[in-house]
Formats: C-alpha cells, structure tokens, sequence
C-alpha cells in the first residue's frame, strides 16, 4: 500500500510537471492559434483526468485536486515574490500579507452576497476604483510638482486612498438599498440571485481582490522600499504582522463582524474549480512573463544587479521597485482569492508570517531569478510535503505527519547544499525563454549573422 | 585662465560644496567644461575627485553652490533625471550589470528612451514588438561599433577585465550622452591596453561628439589624452591649465610629492 502510493505519487508529479513543461513550450510557439491550442488542451488533460474514473478509482481523487488547486494558488504567490525578489531583489516577507489580503477581500465579498447583501461588492468594488483613481490623480499631481520627499507624498497617497474609501462606504451604503430589488435577497430573490450571477461575483471578487492587494503594496512600498534590502525585508516582515494582527481583530477593531476574527470565516462559498484556477494560473504566468521580458523588465534586473550603476544608466529605480512590489502583490491577491473560494474557511493563523516563509522557499527552492523553478518548486513542495509526506507518514502512526517539518527542511538543506542556485538555476522553459519571443527570435537571427564562436549562443545564466 | 580659449560651456560649476559632516569632501570647487573638450580632473588620493563627480551626476546631493550643465541647473536633480538630460558616467570600480549578457547591458541603458511602457509589455502590443526588435537590432548595431557584436550573448561577468571597461563605456554612450564621465578608465591597465584605451577614446569623442571629462592617475595617460587639466587636493581646486602648464606647477608637484620635492623640482 505505501509503495503503490509512493509510486502513484511520483508518477503524478512527474507528469505534472510534463505538463508544466507541455504548457510552457506550447504558449512559447509563436502562432496564436498555436497558445490557443495548448491553453484547451492543457486544460483539458487534467479536467479528464479528474473525471476520469476506474471504477472506484479516481485517477484524480478530490484530496488530489485539492493538491492541485492549493499548488496553482501556491504557484500565483511564488511567481509573485519570484518578481519581487528573485529578479528586482528585493527580500519581501509581506507577499503572504498580500495573499491573506486578497484571500479575505474576496471572501467577504461572496460571503455577504450569498447571504443577500450587495454592498460587499459595491464598497469594494468602488474603492478599489476610486482608490486607483485618488492615486493616478495624486500622481499627477506630484509629476507636474515636482521635488517632493518620498514622505509627503506618501502623505498625500494616503490622504487620497483614505478619502476614496470614505467615498466608497459612503457611496456603496447609499447605493445598496436602490440596488437590493434588482439583486435580490434571502426572502425575495432577484433577477441577480442565480447561480451564473455567483460566478460573475465571484471573478469580480477576484479581480477586486488582486486590485485592493496592489494598491495597499503600492502605499506600503512606496515609503518602504526605498529602504536598503535588509531594512526593506524588516519592514515586510512587519507588514506581515499587522495583516495578521488586523484579521485576528477583524470583528472588534476592524468592522467587518463577518470575518469573526481569531476563530476564523466560515461560509464562505466554495466556488473555485479547475477551470476557475486554470485561467488564473495562464493570466498570472503572462503577466509575470510579459513583465520580465520587456524594457521595464530589464531595468528590474539591473535594479537588482547593481542599484548605483541602474541610476547611471537613466532608471528610475524608485519607480521600478514600486513596479515590481505592486504587480507582484496583484498577484498574491488573486491568488489569496482563489484558495478563500477552494478551502471555504480562513482563519488567520494562515496568514502569520511563519507561513510566510513557504513562498520564499519555493522562490529560492525553486532558483531565484527563474519562473520555471518557482512553477516546478510549486508543485512539487505541495504535492511532497501536504500530499505525499502527510499520507505516507500517516500510515506510520497518527503522531508521525509531524516529522515531515523535519524530513524536508531536511530535504531542503540537501538541495541547497547540491544546489545552491536553486533546482533551475535561471534555466527557463518554453514560454518564459527569451528565445522563444519576437525579441529572441531577432536575437538568434542576429547571433547567426555574427556567427558567434563557440558558446556564444547559450542563453543567460545557463 | 587666459590659455584656455573657452567656446560653449557646456559644464559649469560654481562653488560648489559638499560636506560629510564636519569632512569637507568637495570645498569651493569651480570647474567650466567647454564643449567638445577632454577634461582632466586629477589629484592624490582623498581629493575628492570621485566626489565632484557623484556631485555632478546627482549620485550624492550637494550642500551648496550651482552646477549647471548646458545652461540649465542640475543640482537637485535625482541621478536617472541628470543621465536622462546627457550625462553618462563609468564608474571607478566597474559597474557592470554582471549576470546579465552585454546585449542586456546595453540595452537596459536604452531603457528610458524605448518608446513603450508597461502597459504595451504586459499586452505584447504591436508597438512592444516594433520598438522591441528596433531596440535589440539597434544595440547589437551600436555593439558593432565597437567590435563587441561578437560578445552580445556573452555574461558580463565572463569578460576579460580590458573588455568589461569597454563594455562599460559603450553602455555608458548607449544612454546617448553629450558629455562623458570616466571614473579612472585606465586603472588596472598595462601600457600597451592603455595605448589603446586613448585611441579608444579619442575615436569614441569623434564619433559620438562628446565632451569627456576623466579621472586618472596615470600621468602618462592624462597628459598624453588631455587638452586641459584640472587639479584637486583636499577638496580644493589648486591648480588648472594645459597639461604642460601642470607639470611644471608648483602646487600640483607639492601636493603629489610634499614641500622638499617641490624645491628639488624647482631647483
């Protein structure tokens, strides 16, 4: 029994990550219908083999699916953090705060509108709009004035962010009465009250989520990060805390009663399902891809390499910085609002910062600086430790799950030791290469036309 | 004063003072560049040349005084805004973005200047895709230049000492300067490198029309490239003229060798 489970295990990361490598040479073919192809047919391989059935057998059991999900969402964090650290290098412990951020500004978004009351989604909704708006027009403003310390526009950001969030509970509240009929409510249901209306909250919710993660990092980072790297990763970390801390008190000192605080959410619809999670992971692995191998890329790689000689060459490394950290946090928000919908109940001992640390170790598990890593990492971190370890060593006894925080710091150290540079490296697949883009293609036809000597063809970092 | 023939200024400092708490790093320093022209700044060790230097391009922010670079002030100015304007520099120790290949280092010096934001990246717009391959067939042409072409996919960090200078340089004028800054270009060289280093950069003032202000200690170097030299001790400007003019200059040969030196060379 514990063999053909250890064998079964294998074999499905493996092909997992067969499948990782399928999906990331696919996207990397040049040809639009070619993306389009692999995006249905990637999807498709895992939706068949969750339906897929040997008589009592599910190839893909719900506690496997479960794997999966919390893997992708694990994935959408990582690859987050991998923006922010691994390639501007900067040393964040507040992605989890991110995640916990996204998780709980979805979840009480669904949560009060599967309970009949709308006004999650309006407050929400309209702040975060106008919260991105109040911050474009403080921009603004501060671009034309310029020469004003970091401090006081931090200022004027949060004045505006404040203000846009008075605006928006204020506005939602007025709104939500006028609005009830058409929405509907527990005694009267709507025209809104279907379940294809959930689904669209429910996206809505996400996007929300992710939006309300990005403007909290953009406030946060922008007095922080011009901090120096180790400075920058104590504040994070204190980032981390006051998350935890504001969701433990979310029922007293925050008013959001639903939440309950330190005994955790519950109730929260489970909405996510695979196809849910497969378009997530695809939007999050191009925007981290499309962010990478571009100009503003670059400049977050030379950022990284050497801030001083980034200055030299005309970057606005402030700026960069605050890039990377707001697009990264997005992420983590979507992420968060993913798995609130998968696992149904929130607690905020998820979101202490010790847990914080499993992100970093993917990211540096998986080779700082590679996307690829960070995506196999993902998965094989999640299907080892939860899924593999957990029911193998629960075999042994019902104390022995614990020794698996043992066996794989355990593992870990093993890794680093071989490998310090990661298990990749800064090696890429398929899509994420800068071969495989408009750009990578000019660039091998261009190394072909000075005919390197050599090893002058091989990509960086290998 | 009255040997150098100033046209344009394109450069000027005046006063210009830059304290580390009681430590007065650059002290009154004053410095006209005319266009066109190879600078010298020279000076012992602990001068504050470096330091005039950072001051002008906006690395450490100054305490007092002006400088002004084509007539307009750019003291105050954060260090990306002061190369956006024209002004490029190498730095002492190389710089160079290391684990990234020389084409990324040249093309990250074009980055303020790429004509798409990340607006146009995240959605690979056509526009990212034009400007994108203009940019890369643009830097491996400006590589060419300098017969680097051949090393574009290589690791900076791969280069040889000599090439990783000239590296530094080419993605130095890559931000399209008008006038160049070069922290001790020829440091670490043997005679014959640096030889090379001066036809290096006398084609790279032809070509690209600069104005080049160096720092250097090698005096061969220095007289051998310079038109007009300047002389800094102890944050203060004690002498400036020619090359010839210098090397017989009291002070300067006080600074560098002590008093005695001074009256033997004298005498």
């Amino acid at each position: 029994m514990e063999l053909g489970y250890l064998a079964g295990s294998i074999v499905k990361l493996a092909a997992l990550i067969g499948w990782i490598y399928g999906l990331l040479w696919g996207l990397g073919r040049p040809k639009a219908w070619q993306k389009a192809v692999t995006i249905i047919l990637a999807f498709g391989v895992i939706q068949a083999a969750i339906l897929a059935k040997f008589g009592d057998i599910a190839l893909f059991s719900a506690f496997d699916q479960g794997l999966l999900i919390q893997a992708c969402t694990m994935t959408m964090v990582a690859l987050g953090l991998n923006l922010i650290y691994g390639f501007n290098g900067q040393f964040s412990l507040a992605q989890w705060g991110f995640y916990g951020i996204g998780a709980y500004c979805s979840a009480d978004i669904t949560y009060r509108w599967t309970s009949g009351d709308a006004s999650g989604l309006l407050v929400a909704g309209l702040g975060t709009i106008l919260g991105a708006l109040a911050l474009f027009l403080v921009g603004w403003l501060l671009k034309k004035k310029r020469g004003v310390p970091v401090l006081s526009a931090f200022t004027f950001y949060l004045i505006a962010l404040v203000a846009a969030g008075f605006a928006a509970v204020k506005l939602g509240g007025a709104l939500s009465p006028l609005l009830a009929p058409y929405f509907g409510s527990p005694e009267a249901p709507g025209v809104l009250a279907s379940p294809l209306a959930l689904q669209i909250v429910f996206f809505l919710s996400i996007i929300v989520a992710g939006a309300f993660a990005a403007e909290v990092s953009f406030i946060f980072g922008l007095p922080v990060l011009s901090l120096g790297s180790d400075y920058f990763g104590i504040a994070t970390l204190g980032f981390a805390i006051i998350v935890k801390t504001l969701l433990v008190n979310s029922d007293t000192i925050l008013p959001f009663p639903e939440m309950k605080g330190g005994r955790g959410m519950i109730g929260i619809p489970k909405l996510t399902n695979w196809i849910w999670v497969f378009a997530f992971l695809i939007l999050v692995i191009v925007i981290i891809r499309n962010f990478v191998r571009s100009s503003t890329g670059r400049a977050t790689l030379a950022v990284r390499e050497d801030e001083i000689a980034a200055r030299a060459m005309g970057i606005d490394v402030a700026k960069n910085k605050l890039m990377a950290f707001v697009v990264g946090s997005f992420v983590a928000g979507l992420g968060g609002a993913i798995y609130a919908h998968y696992i149904g109940f929130l607690a905020p001992g998820s979101f202490d910062f010790i847990q914080g640390y499993n992100p970093l170790i993917i990211v540096v598990f998986g080779g700082l600086g590679s996307m690829t890593g960070t995506i196999a990492a993902s998965f094989g971190w999640i299907f080892f430790l939860e899924g593999f370890l957990r029911v193998l060593l629960g075999q042994l006894g019902s104390d022995a799950p614990s020794w698996r925080l043992v066996l794989y710091p355990i593992a870990l150290l093993l890794l680093m030791l071989v490998r310090p540079q990661g298990l990749l490296g800064t090696v890429e697949w398929g899509f994420f290469k800068d071969g495989n883009n408009p750009i990578g293609r000019a660039r091998e036809k261009l190394s072909a036309a000075v005919k390197l000597k050599g090893s002058g063809t091989k990509k960086e970092g290998e | 004063m009255a040997s150098i023939k100033t046209g344009d200024t394109i450069l000027s400092i005046k006063k210009a003072t830059k304290a580390f708490g009681g430590l007065l790093a650059v002290k009154d320093l004053d410095l006209e560049l005319p266009k066109g022209a190879i600078q010298g700044l020279i000076g012992p060790n602990g001068a504050g040349k470096t330091t005039a230097f950072n001051l002008i391009t906006g690395v450490i922010p100054i305490t007092s005084g002006a400088i002004s670079f084509e007539g307009e002030r750019i003291d105050g100015l954060e260090a990306y805004e002061v190369t956006r304007l024209g002004i490029a520099r190498t730095f002492q120790n190389i710089r160079l973005f290391t684990n990234l290949s020389v084409l990324d280092n040249v093309r990250i010096a074009y980055h303020s200047h790429a004509g798409y934001g990340l607006g146009d990246s995240l959605l690979r717009s056509r526009r990212y895709a034009e400007k994108e391959k203009e940019l890369t067939e643009r830097a491996m042409d400006f590589l060419g230049i300098f017969h680097l072409d051949g090393l574009a996919f290589e690791i900076a960090k791969n280069l040889p000492y000599g090439q990783q200078r000239r590296v530094e340089i080419a993605r130095a004028l890559a931000c399209a300067p008008r006038l160049l800054l070069l922290d001790e270009p020829a440091a670490g060289m043997n005679p014959k490198e640096t030889l090379e280093l001066m036809d290096y950069i006398h084609f790279i003032k032809d070509r690209f029309d600069l104005t080049i202000l160096l720092i250097e200690h090698q005096m061969r170097f220095v007289m051998g490239i310079c038109e007009y030299i300047t002389v800094m001790d102890f944050g203060e400007e004690i002498a400036r003229g020619t090359p010839a003019q210098i090397q017989v200059n009291e002070r300067v040969v006080e600074a560098y060798l002590g008093k005695g030196a001074a009256k033997i060379a004298a005498s």
